[in-house]
């Protein structure tokens, strides 16, 4: 850094914390001008935007908007909906990928190469190139539930979950992170006769603390923000999930005011945990740009 | 480590299996699975079996063709004009449809032309609303991995800074990136309204109402760029990120030694920073690259395609044909046009930024 000289070096701290913060509004206002419209009535809001007061909570501020949007729409199981298909398919994501991780880490069996050359291969598949063929494969699959034996998944969480569960992105974050681990510690573990169920569970799972919140935050935005697969696959009220629900709040009259209150009940949450574990969402960004 | 203790097929197999079954059926099967139906006529549902067609979907969606016309001349030799004065054309319609003089044209529609001297030459396409989404997914492309690229670098080393609170800009910055592309898109349909959006409201108390109220999204001229725009203001923070993880895996001797040999902050960008970044360099256009090819939920969310066809995009039209129209061979040709497109603009970038030694 180049020396400065003391008098200038108050004003150069002011000009970068005015550059830094202009940047900041230019990324905050539709967020707080969302959050200030949901309490709004749509005729006080559409008038606000003619000033700041878009992002302030004047006038006539209520909750209306929430008990109107919950009147339009079956809210609750949308929401409820996104959390089951998000929450389990964090969960056996996690589980199946760290799993896969394990043995391409820490196992030597024969097919290893490839099947691991394969996986990290998909990596430069984008899902929408795939989309509309496992649109044909999902409407068709065996499922096994109380009605017996059905085909087709079309309308049902599994069709949201299963195809989800597996990806080479996750399998590659845990084939990273063990990678770094002591392969010592596996390998005493295994001389002491632990199986290599035990060596998973009781040595390299209690270390996998790190790569798992990493793994957890990038599906758990992945699924929660899908759009295009649901779209296609869920037509039935039963299973639709929040983003889809969204279509309900452009159907016939548009009501701004319920819209922004419908978009401020499923982002405030995210953003909230978001920002409570701030360092965790960015580190596990970063981890992806990691090159192996 | 090989050794009778890590050595086990079954175990190898049991634990990677779950993984790898899942990833066989829902990703190389559809893979494979598009490439055949590309070459059918497979629907989602149809009473009819499946039939091989070859390469007609192919043709289908990318026969082109390029017709010059010269004016019409009376009887001397004058070119015949219309009423405004431009000179006057054979109809292209009679060309194009049953025409025995033209078989290659048959079919064949406008999709856009150009004037050199008197005659106009018509580039003439099968399906014109596929040419159309080519194209403007390749300007959403062109524009968006260079820009927010570049800026999501310029966010970098300004968060880079040891400053107190920078951690608060930096997550601010990166906010956008946790709320969906969804729901980003319908906010900024109301700031980009022509009414009471908030951009005109913004523009014309910047102008004293001089500047004119624009329609950014009804507009043809305007829609593909208010959705760039959009686009990179929601996913620059993701980039910002990378940047930044590459950034701070430069040594700081370097900076120092640049700094004790005077360097200006240009040349010490310039001969340290740029050539540490190269790896991160790749790593974020190729994966700009890739998102920006995808890109569907806007263009579903803002315009449907409109208006005019200025916002149609290749996903859109895989979806509208393969879920819309159920037209799953349709659909899965244009899939496997934009993963040759994708495979083929990565390789090129890989190739382009390659060590130069």
């Amino acid at each position: 850094m180049a020396q400065i000289s003391s008098d200038n070096h108050g004003l150069r701290l002011i000009v970068r914390y005015t550059v830094l913060s202009l940047i900041a509004l230019i990324f905050i206002f539709p967020l707080v001008f969302m959050i200030m419209s949901s309490f709004k009535p749509d005729q006080q809001l559409l008038q606000d935007t003619k000033s700041f007061a878009a992002f302030l909570p004047v006038g006539d501020i209520s909750l209306n908007n929430y008990f109107d949007a919950f009147k339009r729409a079956p809210v609750g199981l949308f929401v409820l909906n996104s959390v089951i298909v998000t929450g389990v398919t964090v969960l056996l994501s996690l589980l199946v990928c760290s799993l896969a991780g394990f043995a391409f880490v820490f196992i030597d069996w024969r097919g290893r190469e490839l099947v691991l050359t394969a996986i990290l291969a998909t990596l430069i598949v984008p899902f929408e190139t795939i989309a509309i063929p496992l649109l044909l494969i999902a409407s068709k699959l065996p499922w096994i539930s109380m009605d017996g034996l059905t085909f087709g998944w079309l309308n049902s969480y599994q069709v949201q979950i299963v195809p989800f569960v597996a990806d080479g992105l996750t399998i590659f974050l845990f084939v990273q992170y063990f990678k770094d681990l002591p392969g010592e510690l596996i390998e005493a573990a295994r001389v002491e006769g632990a199986s290599w169920w035990q060596v998973y569970r009781k040595v390299v799972m209690p270390l996998a603390g790190p790569v798992l919140a990493t793994a957890a935050i990038l599906k758990f935005l992945a699924m929660y923000n899908q759009y295009l697969w649901p779209l296609m696959v869920v037509q039935e009220e039963t299973y639709r999930p929040v983003m889809v629900g969204l279509q309900y709040f452009f159907q016939l009259n548009r009501a701004w005011g319920e819209i922004m209150a419908y978009l401020s009940l499923i982002t405030v949450p995210v953003l909230a945990f978001y920002l409570f574990l701030q360092r965790a969402f960015i580190a596990s960004i970063a981890s992806t740009g990691v090159k192996g | 480590m090989a050794s009778k203790f890590t050595r086990s097929n079954s175990a190898g197999w049991l634990m990677a299996g779950p993984a790898a079954f899942l990833m066989a059926l829902f990703v190389v099967v559809p893979f494979l699975f598009a490439i055949l139906l590309s070459f059918t006529n497979q629907r989602l549902v149809s009473p009819n079996p499946t039939e091989f067609t070859g390469l007609a979907n192919y043709q289908q969606l990318l026969g082109v063709g390029m017709i010059t016309l010269d004016p019409e001349r009376d009887a001397e030799g004058v070119i015949v004009r219309e009423a405004n004065g431009s000179p006057a054309y054979p109809r292209l319609r009679d060309l194009t449809r049953n025409n025995p003089d033209h078989p290659e044209l048959d079919g064949l529609r406008e999709w856009f032309s150009f004037q050199v001297g008197d005659s106009r030459t018509y580039v003439l396409a099968r399906d014109v609303v596929f040419m159309k989404a080519l194209g403007n997914t390749l300007v959403f492309v062109l524009i968006v991995a260079p820009v927010q690229g570049g800026l999501a670098l310029v966010l970098a080393l300004l968060i880079n800074q040891k400053l107190r609170g920078i951690n608060l800009f930096r997550a601010i910055y990166f906010m956008p990136v946790v709320v969906s592309i969804v729901v980003v898109s319908l906010l900024w349909r109301f700031i980009y309204d022509g009414n009471s959006g908030l951009l005109n409201n913004l523009l014309s108390a910047l102008t004293f109402g001089a500047f004119p109220r624009i329609d950014w999204l009804g507009n043809p001229s305007t829609a593909l760029g208010a959705i760039i725009a959009m686009s990179i203001w929601q996913a620059v923070g993701f980039h910002m990120v990378i940047w930044l993880s590459g950034l701070q895996t430069i040594s700081p001797t370097l900076y120092e030694a640049a700094s004790v040999e005077g360097a200006s902050p240009w040349q010490t960008f310039r001969y340290v920073t740029w050539p540490g970044l190269r790896n991160t360099a790749v790593l974020v256009l190729i994966v700009i690259t890739m998102q920006a090819f995808a890109l569907f939920s806007q263009i579903d969310v803002m315009t449907n395609g409109g208006p005019l066809d200025a916002t149609q995009t290749i996903v859109f039209q895989a979806v509208e044909r393969g879920y819309g129209k159920q037209d799953i061979s349709g659909g899965s040709t244009i899939s496997v046009i934009l993963f040759i497109l994708v495979l083929s603009i990565s390789l090129l970038q890989r190739w382009l930024t390659r060590d130069k030694r």
